[in-house]
């Protein structure tokens, strides 16, 4: 992003702008049955020059990242075909390649770009999936990962999350002051944007369903506060600054109301506000602590953290009021609950004989799945197509992301260069 | 003898830095004359108590708060891992605060409460409001009012040590009492 937006209130520093810093992401470890595909280096239209983008380099990284896909090495590629004509099937079907992806890149008259593609099913011949796509110079990553996107669901059937985005909180430390920021990036790490900088800690950036505000809990004020800040524009609100805690903000999927966590009423209790009046409608009633609500796909229920029955556990409760329902038994410490897009798991904290996982709870079942082995994992938070889960992980390094598909074989790293990363957030769907 | 006074009277004026010309001043007469050298001892004893007194006073004024042998003197109250249970070694500096709340009505209270780093950082920030409202609870208890005590909590946003283990852990599950 070129534009720059700078607004300067207090201390603090609203600046989109792009960092340095870029996530780096590892697979730690791959399933065994990944799909074999080789990516061709696509055509450009200025050989002359280097291409705006490597966007077979985007494309090979994604799906090489997804742990579900074998891409083969450029250096074993028999052909470098750019049309579909000139695919000569045999040499492939001699290497066992099953699927090829071909395509070009072209500059057009007025600077623009033109992106065209073919995903090619090499035994029968034929194209899996065509398409044309024009992009702007700034927007020629976002074609990459659509494109792998489209080659992800073609070739397993379910959506890819490539085209989305994370938000994360960093913490920098020097001469003992810290700097904490609410941060958005590609799904790869790249375009890094600042949407926040404060001297004061940051914590539980939230999405609203489309994709274009982010909530979050800010202590700016000397206590803690809920924000609702436009991502484009970096204007926001302050929603709630009650006596006591504002905290742990979740949007209801039509992106109308908030649940949130205050104790203005005495103690931590959840309670609904509808965005527009302001209003709040009171959820619990419990001398315990109530916090982490999150809001299930159907927009019918709630899902939160309560130590109602001793230590903390998770309980659902209907959105029109009624008993809340305990629905984690395993273990004695189960926090930070998250619905799976299906609405049928929750990903959550599970602690272990003192160590703390990220888990999966099998909601037709009480089953709870424990997907990492770190000491300190925490904010597990699911991608939209549901694949994989975005959490935090503290190791010798501080505090960095990681990633881990939901039946735990693929697990990835991301580290950035400095500081910690924590509170990640994985984005809806871009429309 | 005399010399023993003087090193009495040299002690203090050691003490009590800020007025030592003075003292240094009187010294002598202390050791020519015993009696108005008594006098003196006493006199010097009060004048470096006003002078101590009045220096303090443009920052707050001498108060209990600053006696480092008083239990208002325990500022920090460590809790175990997540309990908000008092344990009873503070049951004295709880009631001191206390009791100097009530006897000093113009006088506010921030409980600042705080978690270690494990587990949510959400459950934390209830944790650590709730450690903090438990102290306050009690203050109540002991005669503190309502509204002389104002209560925050970071979680685990603000540890005392940045470390990964239960060394550092127990340091960062606490109250500040910040006056």
């Amino acid at each position: 992003m070129k534009v720059t937006f700078k607004f300067f209130i207090a201390s603090l520093m609203f600046v989109s702008l792009q960092t340095q810093a870029v996530l780096d992401i590892k697979i730690t470890q791959g399933i065994e049955q990944a799909l074999p595909i080789a990516i061709v280096p696509f055509g450009w239209s200025q050989a002359g020059n280097v291409a705006p983008v490597d966007l077979t380099r985007v494309i090979t990284d994604d799906l090489k990242r997804s742990g579900r896909f074998d891409v083969m090495d450029d250096l074993d590629l028999p052909q470098r075909p750019t049309k579909f004509d000139a695919i000569n099937f045999n040499d492939w079907r001699k290497l066992g390649m099953e699927n090829i992806l071909i395509g070009n890149l072209t500059q057009t008259e007025n600077g623009d770009y033109d992106v065209s593609f073919r995903l090619i099913d090499v035994y029968r011949g034929k194209q899996i999936a065509g398409f044309r796509i024009p992009a702007k110079p700034n927007l020629l990553r976002r074609v990459a990962h659509q494109i792998s996107d489209i080659v992800f669901e073609k070739l397993t059937g379910t959506a890819g999350a490539f085209d989305t985005r994370v938000a994360y909180i960093t913490v920098k430390k020097v001469n003992d002051k810290k700097t904490h920021t609410l941060q958005l990036a590609d799904a790869d790490g790249y375009n890094a944007q600042i949407l926040l900088e404060s001297p004061e800690p940051l914590l539980s950036p939230a999405w609203s369903p489309n994709g274009k505000e982010i909530a979050y809990v800010s202590f700016e004020g000397r206590n803690s506060a809920i924000y609702v800040q436009d991502i484009s524009t970096g204007k926001r609100e302050r929603v709630a600054a009650f006596e006591g805690i504002n905290s742990a903000p979740s949007w209801s999927p039509e992106g109308s109301r908030l649940a949130m966590t205050l104790s203005k009423d005495g103690n931590t209790e959840i309670y609904i506000m509808s965005l527009h009046s302001k209003t709040l409608k009171r959820m619990t009633v419990h001398g315990g602590i109530d916090t982490e609500p999150t809001w299930s796909p159907d927009g019918r229920k709630l899902a939160f953290t309560s130590d109602r029955s001793g230590g903390p556990q998770i309980y659902e409760m209907d959105i029109r009021g009624g008993q809340p329902k305990r629905v984690s038994f395993e273990g004695n410490y189960n926090v930070r609950p998250s619905y799976s897009p299906d609405g049928k798991f929750i990903t959550l904290v599970h602690a272990v004989n003192g160590s703390y996982h990220i888990g999966l709870l099998d909601l037709s079942n009480g089953y709870i799945n424990t997907l990492t082995d770190a000491k300190l994992d925490e904010s597990p938070s699911f991608a939209p197509n549901g694949g994989m889960i975005i959490y935090a992980t503290t190791g010798v390094r501080g505090a960095q992301l990681a990633a881990v598909s939901v039946d735990g074989r693929i697990h990835q790293r991301l580290g950035l260069q400095q500081g910690d990363v924590r509170e990640p957030a994985w984005g809806p769907f871009l429309k | 003898m005399s010399i023993r006074i003087l090193l009495v009277i040299s002690l203090t004026a050691l003490l009590f830095g800020c007025s030592s010309d003075k003292v240094k001043d009187d010294a002598p007469a202390a050791v020519e004359d015993l009696t108005s050298q008594q006098a003196n001892a006493g006199e010097t004893e009060d004048t470096n108590a006003q002078a101590y007194g009045t220096d303090d006073s443009s920052t707050s004024g001498f108060s209990q708060l600053d006696d480092p042998q008083s239990p208002l003197s325990v500022r920090v109250i460590y809790f175990e891992y997540d309990s908000s249970e008092i344990r009873s070694e503070y049951r004295s500096a709880i009631e001191a605060h206390a009791a100097y709340l009530s006897q000093n009505a113009d006088t506010t209270v921030t409980l600042e409460g705080h978690a270690d780093e494990r587990g949510s950082r959400e459950y934390n920030l209830a944790l650590g409001e709730r450690r903090a409202q438990s102290i306050k609870q009690q203050m109540l208890i002991l005669g503190a009012s309502s509204s002389q005590i104002r209560l925050v909590s970071y979680g685990e946003e603000r540890p005392e040590v940045d470390g990964h283990d239960e060394a550092s852990w127990q340091q960062n599950r606490r109250v500040e009492i910040l006056y």
